[in-house]
């Protein structure tokens, strides 16, 4: 059965209909990129997913679950976690403590716990900072735990907002255009990084304009134009598909 | 802690413990614990304001319900004759009531949306103990409220033992206050005030979080509302108002919200200045007056200029030094950041569109 | 019913004077979305500015009724021109700095303002009412047994006046379509050639002014006023931009009257001392079940 399935969900803003009747489905343990043109309606799909936006009609069904009209943070608790296509990290919290945040929904301690500094508060906070230094080993990012979050390079701000995601122990990671503004041999770090992350059992959805990153990686890849599914397949597939050609070049793109 | 640190508690902590034998004025010693309240308030609105970064005006109205709350169940008023060492609870407990209540329904406006919310709730306050005169006394308030009593013995008008009391409080209170900032529900306030969206995708139900954090902070504006009345054994209306409700507001300004060291400074400096420091002066230039026969000196009332004076300290710490006296590391990066991207204009629009709600 | 006509003129007339302040609070939030906390100040400013001129024209010498309204006029214009002026400087010194600053901060500097400047009232003259001289001649009318004078007419009239004036200015001239450009897009308006410094100050001079008008309409209809009266009258005016929909010329004019209206019937048929309470609850339930204004759904029109 599919992790993630989206049932002809539809999303209008006014009269702009952003996404038109889009079916999709998600395995287990894969690689799924969502490409298309500037202003396809790819975010918007990413946004109905983790509820910032309810659908207009259709179904959005995880691991078996209704999500529509979940808040984000029942959207995170339910095991998806996403990264931003304008980063959005804790600009003033050092990297640490972004990927401290990210544990939010996995850490118990409460109110009492935190205000009484409590052995369980304390020690739950201690395992908390090993996991998150852990997650940082891993994306790259351990000499700069104390660094504010924008005072990283851009390429390592997303790498952060991986990681803090990633702290969320999500089933589905959600990455929306993580290569943007990186350059070449990031790109290629970052597409270890993707594999890497779904070897750790973590199936991931990927928003992506770099076709080199989305072929390279992709099992499956869905087209957008308009809001609406023209395409979908393996890469090489996708690829020579008339009306994805199209679609790009008719953009110029 | 930090060496230094550690050297000015443990400088603090001795002296805040000697002082009613140092200064042997009870006049002086009543003046410590008014600012003892004004430290406690000022922490409680750094939850909201300097933690949660959510501007909440109107907070006397919290100090003003743990006042009435301790005056209701402790006073002929009613008749009952509740503890006061209950009542610090209860006081604190009804305050944080009416910070839900308040804002369960306004936590989601817009900040300075928020900022009037609370400012009408400010006004309301005061207003409605004013005319519900059969429940409140009116402009006269209630008095003969019940004094703290301790092992049989009546604290009474004696100012000492309100200040132990008020220290211990301050202490528990500071201890507790570093514990959470450090916490879970810490990190997830300063999450919600760096970006609300990104926090929810964090998992932080950010309605609940700031709610807490709200209904915090007014608790201990309720607690200090109990040790005032229990201070003075009487209460109105007039203690409660716009006015002080500014001079919390300017004591973690001052001393630097978001840090709980600088906010306990502003608040000392901002309660002495009100309780003891402004009249000291006016009557330090009375005799100056009359020493050198300059009638103008002999006259002038320096109280007059304390909103001025709060006022002053909100424009230049805002325009000059907006991290505060002690600011915390990250919110003066924060306020000096954006203010060189203010002064470096041009770099003024990438700033906006990066405050664009797009994801 | 006759009662009820009664405090339906003096809603009017002292929804015109919410209604001038509140176009103060619009226009500003419109253009860089600051509530300016010493905007009500400004206005009782507007109030000592008009009593300290008419102490210094002999007024018992005049008393034909054209000279009169030529004192009216300057007194009006002089106490306009100085609002405006500190409202200018108020920007340039307080604001300005801050414009790109997180949002609370030119909150906090302006209540640091608004302090200011009632201490700066209460020292120029003292913390007891002032009363503003009263120079027109007490002539009431009455129609349909509702009694009112000739200032009631007067307030209303200046009010509805400058309130034309302004949809007049910000609709028609070059200046006012820069401030309703500038209000939409900054950073476009500044791309398209306009001055957004000299748009914002003047903005900022122009709610003053009409401020400066509130001012001294209030004073002659009071008769008295002090040092403190800013700051109530303002957050009440504040309220009635919100009901109009913050931003929204239109909308800030009928808030003021809806506003002046409620606190007169409330002050009729409850009780004067409610009036506070009842339009703040007024605020927080506006606020919270509509913070876009009454005017309903669409964007409201920016200035
Ligand atoms: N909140 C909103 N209100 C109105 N329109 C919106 C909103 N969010 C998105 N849109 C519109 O929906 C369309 C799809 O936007 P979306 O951001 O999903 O595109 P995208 O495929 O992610 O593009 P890009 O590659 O540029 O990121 C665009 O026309 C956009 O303007
Ligand atoms: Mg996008």
């Amino acid at each position: 059965m599919a992790l993630l399935s989206l049932r002809e969900v539809s999303k209008s803003f006014g009269g702009l209909i952003a996404v038109k009747e889009l079916s999709l489905d998600v395995e287990p343990g894969s690689i799924v990129s969502l490409i298309g043109p500037n202003g396809a309606g790819k975010s918007t799909v990413f946004n109905l997913i983790t509820g910032i936006y309810e659908p207009t009609h259709g179904d959005v069904v995880f691991a078996g679950r209704r999500l529509n009209g979940l808040k984000p943070n029942a959207v995170c608790a339910a095991g998806i976690m996403r990264t931003f296509q304008n980063i959005r990290l804790f600009a003033f919290m050092t990297v640490l403590e972004n990927v401290m945040v990210g544990q939010h929904a996995r850490l118990k301690a409460a109110v009492w716990d935190g205000a009484l500094h409590t052995r369980f508060a304390s020690n739950e906070d201690k395992a908390a900072d090993r996991k998150a230094m852990e997650l940082l080993e891993f994306v790259g990012l351990e000499a700069y735990t104390s660094f504010w979050a924008r005072n990283l390079p851009y390429g390592m701000q997303r790498r952060l907002e991986i990681a803090r995601a990633l702290a969320g122990e999500p089933q589905l990671l959600l990455l929306d255009e993580p290569a943007a503004g990186t350059n070449p041999a990031e790109k290629d770090a970052l597409m270890q990084l993707v594999r890497s992350i779904r070897d750790r059992g973590v199936t991931i959805l990927l928003i992506e304009h770099d076709m080199r990153l989305v072929m390279g990686i992709s099992d499956e890849v869905h087209v957008l134009d308009y809001g609406e599914k023209i395409a979908q397949g393996p890469p090489q597939a996708v690829r020579r598909n008339p009306r994805v050609i199209e679609a790009y070049l008719g953009k110029g793109a | 802690m930090s060496g230094p640190r550690r050297a000015f508690w443990a400088v603090l902590i001795l002296i805040a413990l000697g002082l009613p034998f140092i200064d042997r004025n009870s006049a002086h010693i009543s003046a410590y614990v008014d600012t003892g309240y004004i430290v406690l308030l000022a922490l409680g609105l750094n939850i909201i304001v300097g933690y949660t970064g959510l501007l909440a005006l109107g907070f006397a109205a919290f100090y003003a319900v743990g006042a009435y709350t301790y005056a209701f169940f402790a006073s002929p008023q009613f008749g009952m004759h509740v503890s006061f060492w209950l009542m610090l609870a209860g006081g604190g407990a009804v305050s944080a009531l009416f910070g839900v209540l308040l804002g369960a329904p306004t936590l989601r406006l817009r900040g300075d949306y928020l900022a009037i919310v609370t400012l009408g709730f400010g006004e309301i306050v005061p207003q409605l103990l004013q005319n519900l005169d059969k429940y409140t006394g009116g402009p006269d308030g209630i008095a003969s409220i019940d004094q703290p009593r301790l092992f049989g013995f009546s604290f009474g008008f004696n100012p000492v033992p309100y200040y132990y009391v008020c220290l211990a409080v301050l202490a528990i209170s500071l201890w507790l206050l570093n514990n959470l900032r450090h916490s879970r529900l810490g990190r997830a306030w300063m999450a919600i005030r760096e970006d609300e969206l990104a926090a929810a995708h964090m998992g932080i139900n950010t309605t609940a979080t700031k709610l807490l954090a709200f209904a915090m902070g007014s608790a201990f504006a309720g607690l200090a509302g109990v040790l005032l009345a229990g201070k003075y054994g009487a209460v109105s209306p007039s203690g409660f108002d716009f006015n002080t409700s500014i001079m919390i507001l300017a004591a973690i300004v001052l001393g630097g919200m978001g840090n709980l060291t600088g906010v306990f400074v502003g608040g000392i400096i901002i309660g002495l200045l009100n309780s003891l420091l402004l009249p000291q002066a006016s009557n330090l230039m009375h005799a100056l007056g009359r020493f050198t026969h300059i009638p103008v000196l002999q006259a002038v009332d320096l109280n007059q200029y304390r909103f001025m004076v709060y006022g002053g300290i909100l424009v230049l710490v805002m325009l000059f030094r907006p991290e505060g006296l002690i600011p915390s590391a990250t919110r003066r990066a924060e306020l000096r950041v954006q203010h060189h991207d203010a002064v470096v204009t041009g770099a003024g629009a990438e700033h906006m569109a990066a405050q664009e709600p797009v994801v | 019913m006759h009662q009820f006509l009664q405090q339906l003129i003096n809603g009017i007339a002292l929804g015109g004077v919410y209604a001038l302040i509140a176009l103060g609070y619009t226009m500003v939030y419109g253009i860089i979305e600051l509530i300016n906390f010493a905007h009500g100040d400004v206005y009782t400013l507007g109030t000592y500015f008009s009593l300290t001129i008419l102490a210094l024209i002999p007024l018992s010498t005049i008393t034909s009724g054209p000279e009169l309204a030529l004192v009216a006029v300057a007194v009006i214009l002089l106490a306009a021109l100085l609002c405006g002026i500190v409202g200018v400087l108020i920007e340039r010194l307080a604001y300005r700095r801050l414009r790109n600053a997180p949002r609370l901060a030119p909150l906090i500097t302006a209540i640091g303002v608004s302090l200011i400047l009632e201490n700066i009232m209460q020292i120029w003259k003292g913390t007891s009412e002032v009363p503003f001289p009263q120079f027109l001649p007490d002539r009431w009318h009455t129609v349909a047994g509702v009694r009112f004078d000739d200032r009631s007419l007067l307030v209303v009239g200046i009010s509805l006046f400058f309130m034309i004036a302004l949809n007049l200015f910000v609709f028609r001239t070059r200046l006012g379509a820069a401030m309703r450009a500038t209000a939409q897009d900054r950073d476009a308006a500044q791309l398209m050639g306009i001055n957004v410094n000299s748009t914002i100050a003047w903005t900022f001079f122009i709610g003053s002014a009409l401020a400066g008008v509130a001012g001294f309409v209030s004073g002659l209809y009071y008769g008295t006023t002090f040092f403190l009266n800013g700051y109530q009258a303002g957050l009440k005016a504040f309220t009635a931009a919100v009901l109009g929909g913050i931003g929204n010329i239109t909308g800030a004019m009928l808030g003021g009257f809806v506003i002046g209206i409620v606190e007169a019937m409330t002050s009729q048929y409850i009780s004067d001392q409610w009036t506070s309470v009842v339009v703040f609850s007024i605020l927080i339930l506006i606020l919270v079940f509509r913070p876009s204004g009454l005017l309903g759904e669409q964007a409201p029109e920016k200035v």
